[in-house]
């Protein structure tokens, strides 16, 4: 796969404007086939990750809610794993797991554990307590109330939560060639001084970010729709 | 009285009876307080009746409420449901069979108002067709329109139509008995009034039994059949009749707690219909004078009144009306203030003051004198208790 030393392999070809490295759309075209393959290992690290990452978040969240002596310990330990710098993460685990996938994984759902943690947890807090109180009053169960009252309401703050968390990754995952993982960010570095390489790579990168952000506000906003109910005229 | 439970319309649900209830010494202890927030309650409430508990804050009316459902568990004591101890059934299920209202509604906001007053049917997991219809049902009991209200979401209401939301999701399943935590207590003045009385309507028609809790010494004397008056500590001061709390408070707190203008709230608990009526001398233009001087005599009342063909009246006859053979179109006065049936005494001093009479005329709804009141009928219905005077309004003889 790329390597760091790739440059040689890219600007092979000697037409003027690769030379001068200006932007190039001809080059592009023709060069486009490199780009496609990084690209969707990037949106598998990216959906893997926040998929992970949301499945454990969210059942520590679910824990923590009803065990509130919980909250502290989660979320000092998934607040240690955020702030370790992703390409450090990749180093450190490197005698661990090996060069690979999985290394690039484990550093990404652990960055999003945290920011899905908190949302979660926000969105189950911020449920009115006159609702949770009606909801037992009437004779739902704990269970009941969670699933039909307490996580529709919090969905709001879950989405957003992972609308950070996709768009976090996407930028994150542009480290992920340093284990070995691939990705748009090995087509970055593997020229970065080449403008029309660090465009397309980027770009995509970006465009990437923006897509997943609006699947996720589209679902957001099919499963919320009382959000936008407007007051009676 | 019951009699009446057979002209109910026909739901798709079976209309069971009303529950008693039955505190026995229910003591909550809250851990780390001296006090108990609830002390040794003890009271009974018949089938049908609301019984309000009221006091100021902090004087475990609502704790007490709660542990009804077991919202809040006892400590000690029990509380009896049909003679039944509510520990002995599992929370969830017990809360499904006890209607739940608070002030602060509740309504699930993500739901629409169909799916919000369908709950507990659900949780029973009634089949679609019969949530549906017992929702429209519902909604209607609360005079809410189902085509308008059924798909909207909570925040699409008003304060007054959540609050009926609220109460048409409690009697979804047509509990036998109510919990209402300060019900109409957010809304603003008239429409809790309009609530107060839709509710009052409606409990004639539902008869479940309530438990209704307030701190406000008005609406408990309007809606309770039954008032316990609660002080600081959760002891019980005095668990009574309306009208029996009024004449006879038992010690300072319940004397102060139901005001120095008790006497005049009582005025509020009767209406004009509930009282004994003078016979008003009804006149007709044209009728012989002598039967109408007839009539005069037989009646506490000075002058005749004028009436129409429908007993609708015209004013008050002056003298010279009947000095003919027959009666003159001849008036002293309007027939003002003019009382209606349904009337509280309260309002109907009021109009009596307002317009300087000592006594007016009573229409029924249609418009049709059936008597007189004065004050000094008013001025007895004060000195009486209002439990020994006979309801109905044809107790003017």
């Amino acid at each position: 796969m790329s390597s760091l030393f790739a440059q040689l392999e890219i600007r092979e070809r000697t037409d003027s404007c690769v030379s001068d490295n200006g932007f190039c759309p001809d080059w592009i075209v023709d060069n486009f086939d490199r780009y496609v393959d990084p690209f969707f290992e990037h949106v598998y690290l990216t959906v893997v990750a926040v998929a992970i990452g949301f499945a454990i978040s969210f059942t520590l969240a679910l824990i923590a809610y009803r065990r509130r002596r919980l909250i502290n310990p989660v979320t000092q330990v998934t607040g240690i794993l955020y702030t370790v710098p992703s390409v450090a993460a990749f180093f450190l685990l490197l005698p661990l797991t090996g060069r690979g996938t999985t290394t690039a994984l484990i550093a990404l759902v652990a960055y999003v554990l945290l920011i899905i943690f908190r949302n979660v947890l926000t969105g189950l807090d911020n449920v009115p307590d006159e609702t949770k109180d009606a909801g037992r009053g009437m004779g739902l169960t704990d269970r009941q109330l969670l699933w039909r009252v307490e996580v529709p309401l919090a969905l709001p703050e879950i989405m957003a939560g992972l609308r950070i968390a996709v768009t976090t990754t996407v930028g994150l995952a542009t480290l992920a060639f340093f284990a070995g993982a691939g990705g748009l960010g090995g087509q970055i570095f593997a020229d970065i001084n080449f403008k029309s390489n660090v465009v397309v790579a980027g770009g995509l990168a970006v465009l990437l970010a923006g897509v997943l952000d609006g699947l996720i506000l589209l679902a957001q906003r099919a499963v919320t729709p009382w959000t936008r109910a407007v007051a009676a005229r | 009285m019951n009699i009446s439970d057979s002209a109910q319309p026909p739901g798709p649900s079976p209309r069971p009876a009303a529950a008693t209830l039955e505190f026995r010494e229910a003591t909550k202890r809250y851990p780390g307080q001296d006090a108990p927030a609830v002390d040794a309650l003890s009271l009974e409430v018949p089938a049908g009746e609301i019984c309000v508990l009221v006091g100021p804050s902090g004087c475990g009316k609502t704790t007490a409420m709660r542990m009804v459902n077991r919202m809040t568990e006892i400590t000690s004591g029990d509380i009896l449901l049909d003679d039944r101890s509510v520990r002995d059934r599992p929370p969830a299920e017990l809360r499904r069979e006890i209607g739940y209202a608070i002030q602060q509604i509740g309504l699930f906001p993500h739901l629409s108002v169909a799916a919000n007053v369908a709950t507990v049917p659900r949780l029973l997991g009634w089949d679609r067709e019969r949530i549906r219809a017992r929702v429209d049902e519902l909604l209607e009991l609360v005079s809410l329109d189902p085509h308008e209200t059924r798909d909207r979401y909570p925040a699409q209401l008003s304060g007054g139509q959540r609050q009926r939301v609220g109460v048409a999701r409690a009697l979804a399943v047509d509990p036998p008995l109510m919990l209402m935590d300060e019900p109409f207590g957010a809304i603003d003045p008239i429409n809790r009034e309009r609530l107060q009385n839709e509710f009052l309507r409606l409990q004639r028609e539902i008869r479940k039994t309530v438990v209704f809790v307030t701190h406000d010494i008005d609406e408990a004397i309007k809606m309770g059949d039954r008032i316990a008056v609660m002080q600081k500590g959760g002891k019980l001061a005095q668990y009574a009749p309306p009208a029996e709390l009024l004449m006879y408070p038992q010690g300072r707190f319940v004397e102060d707690f139901v005001g120095a203008d008790r006497a005049l709230k009582r005025l509020a608990l009767q209406r004009v219909r509930d009282v004994d009526l003078w016979k008003a001398p009804l006149v007709r233009v044209g009728e012989p004078t002598a039967e109408a001087r007839a009539k005069l005599a037989d009646s506490e009342v000075r002058y005749p009144l004028l009436v129409d063909g429908d007993r609708r009246p015209l004013g008050w006859l002056s003298e010279k009306g009947l000095l003919g053979e027959r009666v003159e179109h001849q008036l002293r006065s309007e027939a003002k203030p003019l009382l209606e049936l349904e009337d509280v005494l309260r309002d109907a001093l009021s109009d009596l003051l307002q317009e300087e009479a000592q006594y007016g005329a009573v229409v029924d709804h249609r418009g049709a004198v059936v008597g007189v009141l004065s004050i000094e009928i008013l001025s007895h219905a004060l000195r009486t208790d209002p439990d020994e005077v006979p309801h109905g309004a044809d107790a003017a003889t």
